[in-house]
């Protein structure tokens, strides 16, 4: 059985126009402004790993549409028992809900649960695999300060073996035919990671990383999954950190993303963080309306 | 297993494929109180009780599987002796070589024993292959001389790999000693903790955690290393995937040490970029590999290298494969698709003649444990015989399979070349 209608289980299968389709509708909505299009529907979100920002935008989103939202995390529900998988999406869609929102700390457990179930399902972001929510809102984040992808460099600084948000971002910004730079130490941006999508070249040098970029993007150093890797934090601090004058090897107006939560002192200090370069807040901010978009998608409203 | 056939059969009309024998043609053969009388040109052979039309077929030595998981004793769930002997039937396997990763491990006499009773239904004959430590734990080894009366055809830790040289070391002495093959599933598992895929592209696009082919080749390569230095030692390596590891055996045999190993059709036939995303029907240890490794294992089995093609046939439930990917458990069926995943792509598809495919079914399986009488259509051989059309073509269904499991890829391909009869001891078991 394929995925119902309105899924959305990762970027890499993602037609470019339909990713602008769902960006142009996510600039109409404002949390601010509700619009009642879901009024009355029903939302799971079936959350097996923490989360505090895709969790409570897709919450808000939801809510700013209208629809009902139920939350189920493993932890203090059924799953925590022993139910499989397939158990609880059966479970969710006999309960009455059209469209699960599910995070997973398993690559393609949102594609196993799409393929057996009814309903549409939204990948909340699966292991090591994809954030295809994350990478939307991301290049909503971008639009908004560059106007077009046209002759635009990403470079994405940290651990992307670990990362499906660079993932997801790869395979975004390659369709639009932006140049992508990967950078950081080989146990956690591996040479393979080039392959990945058209475009897309790794470096060990932050400078050769950061010359010329439009974007900068840096990613959380996970040390809850450097399991049995050999990483020196203060050597990659040392080589890899986001500092005020490492950042003035970019262009002048290059903006600094990072999808959270962020380590001050780690991957960047606290002057870059909070720099009028900084673009780290309105990311979050703007979670919401691409999420809004993503669900009225999922339930047929997006016109 | 039932006790032999007393009356005679003859199989006639058919091309006969030896390679025990060094026999490729139009020939007939007799079959009589479980035993091969006579093969000899056509129409030389008269008076059978019973005849045996061959026509436009190929007759061939009972196909031999090195490697099976019938899930007995304790997982009957999955399969059982009687369903997955059913299937071997299907396949063209005469007999089959039993791992040992059971519940309980097999590691002792009796358990050898009890696989071998008749109450377990086996249609084709089942050859244990028993543990080679206790419990499989790779600490103790088990008692190898009452293993080998017990008639287990060799030891093995299928799964669990042993990785301590010392124990290693031990096992192959003791093993030498016996002339009795020590199989290894080649895996670091230190290297591969978390993992479930081939490590390349594929499994970084797919955020899957990748076993590299160093995780394999580097356990052969100190497997072969031991094996030169211990006097008679004999090493089977088991379903090898990577064109490092064959390397590694290629060196080992050129030194003449008894170096055996096999490959799978799944290794053969599918690489990593042939999964379907997140199906765990594409699940299993040793993963498929590189489009590079598939090539050499394509050479090494047409250059001698590769002993035996053995299925690792390996049932699970659809509750422990219908799930995440990456807590799916490893292992696919095998034997119903063996034959012809190996016509349709290494005879049709490489043109590997159908003489050497046929060895790696019979005499190549047969030399790796010793199974006297296997393998082979000589005079006084056991009858166990298998016939199929090599041109046929035919759709897999896997719901149709005998097995009790229906874990494959290959639901719905069309194959070519059908096993028509299989022949067990003089008796028809299939077709």
């Amino acid at each position: 059985m394929n995925a119902a209608r309105g899924s959305l289980l990762g970027i890499e299968h993602l037609e470019a126009a339909e990713i602008l389709r769902i960006l142009k509708f996510a600039r109409r909505m404002n949390p601010d402004r509700p619009r009642p299009l879901l009024r009355g529907r029903r939302v799971m979100l079936l959350f097996y790993e923490a989360s505090t920002r895709t969790r409570g935008s897709f919450e808000l989103a939801a809510k700013a549409m209208g629809a009902h939202t139920v939350l189920i995390q493993a932890m203090g529900s059924s799953i925590e028992k022993g139910e499989s998988l397939l158990d609880t999406g059966y479970t969710a869609q006999a309960v009455g809900a059209e469209v699960i929102v599910i995070r997973h700390p398993n690559a393609g457990a949102p594609q196993v649960m799409a393929e057996h179930i009814g309903v549409p399902v939204i990948n909340a972001g699966d292991g090591l695999h994809e954030h295809p929510s994350q990478a939307l809102l991301d290049a909503y984040t971008i639009l908004k300060s560059k106007k077009s992808f046209k002759g635009l460099q990403v470079s994405i600084i940290g651990d992307i073996f670990h990362s499906r948000v660079a993932r997801s971002a790869c395979h975004l910004l390659s369709k639009f035919g932006v140049k992508i730079i990967l950078c950081g130490p080989p146990e956690l941006v591996p040479d393979i990671a080039a392959t990945i999508a058209p475009g897309v070249r790794v470096t060990r040098h932050i400078e050769d990383a950061l010359r010329g970029t439009d974007v900068v993007m840096l990613l959380r150093v996970q040390k809850e999954r450097l399991v049995g890797m050999k990483i020196d934090l203060p050597e990659y601090i040392a080589r890899y950190q986001m500092t005020p004058a490492r950042l003035k090897t970019a262009k002048k107006d290059a903006i600094v993303m990072h999808p959270g939560p962020i380590i001050r002192g780690l991957e960047l200090t606290s002057e870059v963080a909070d720099g009028a370069q900084a673009r780290i807040l309105d990311e979050v901010h703007n979670g919401v309306p691409t999420r809004m978009a993503i669900l009225a998608r999922a339930l047929g409203k997006m016109r | 297993m039932k006790t032999h056939d007393k009356s005679s059969l003859l199989i006639a009309g058919g091309h006969v494929i030896d390679p025990a024998g060094r026999i490729d043609a139009p020939m007939d053969v007799l079959l009589k109180d479980g035993r091969v009388v006579e093969v000899a040109p056509p129409r030389k052979i008269k008076g059978a009780d019973r005849r045996l039309d061959a026509r436009g077929l190929v007759v061939t030595p009972g196909f031999i599987d090195l490697h099976v998981h019938l899930r007995e004793p304790g997982q009957q769930y999955k399969e059982t002796i009687a369903t997955g002997t059913a299937a071997a039937a299907a396949g063209g396997f005469t007999s089959v070589c039993t791992m040992p990763n059971t519940a309980p491990v097999v590691d002792s006499a009796d358990w050898v024993s009890w696989l071998r009773q008749a109450e377990r239904g086996a249609v084709v004959n089942v050859f244990p292959i028993a543990a080679a430590t206790r419990g499989s734990k790779g600490a103790v080894l088990t008692d190898f001389g009452a293993l080998q009366t017990a008639e287990a055809v060799a030891v093995t830790d299928d799964g669990k790999p042993i990785l301590d040289d010392r124990v290693m070391r031990e096992a192959l002495i003791l093993g030498g000693e016996l002339n009795f093959p020590v199989v290894q599933h080649a895996e670091d598992t230190r290297m591969t903790e978390h993992c479930s895929m081939n490590a390349g592209a594929r499994s970084f696009r797919l955020g899957l955690r990748g076993m590299t082919t160093a995780a394999e080749a580097s356990i052969v390569e100190r497997d072969v290393q031991l094996v030169t230095t211990i006097p008679n030692a004999r090493l089977h390596v088991a379903h090898v995937s990577t064109g490092d590891a064959l390397k590694a055996v290629r060196r080992g045999k050129r030194a003449r040490s008894r170096i055996t190993c096999e490959v799978t059709p799944h290794h053969f036939t599918l690489i990593d970029e042939d999964m379907r995303e997140y199906d765990s029907n594409y699940k299993m240890n040793p993963p498929l590999r590189s489009a590079a490794d598939r090539e050499a294992i394509l050479v090494a089995l047409a250059d001698g290298t590769v002993d035996a093609i053995a299925t690792d046939h390996a049932p699970h439930a659809a509750h422990e494969k219908e799930m995440e990917f990456e807590r799916a458990a490893f292992g696919i069926m095998g034997l119903e698709t063996a034959l012809g995943l190996a016509i349709t792509r290494l005879h049709v598809g490489k043109r590997i003649p159908l003489a050497r495919i046929v060895e790696l079914f019979t005499a190549g399986p047969a030399r790796c444990f010793d199974l006297r009488g296997r393998g082979t259509l000589g005079r006084g051989a056991v009858a166990d015989v298998t016939i199929f059309d090599p041109k046929k073509k035919w759709t897999f269904e896997a719901a149709k399979s005998r097995s009790k499991s229906r874990n494959t890829p290959f639901d719905g391909w069309q194959l070519t070349g059908k096993v028509v009869a299989t022949i067990v001891s003089g008796t028809v078991v299939y077709g």
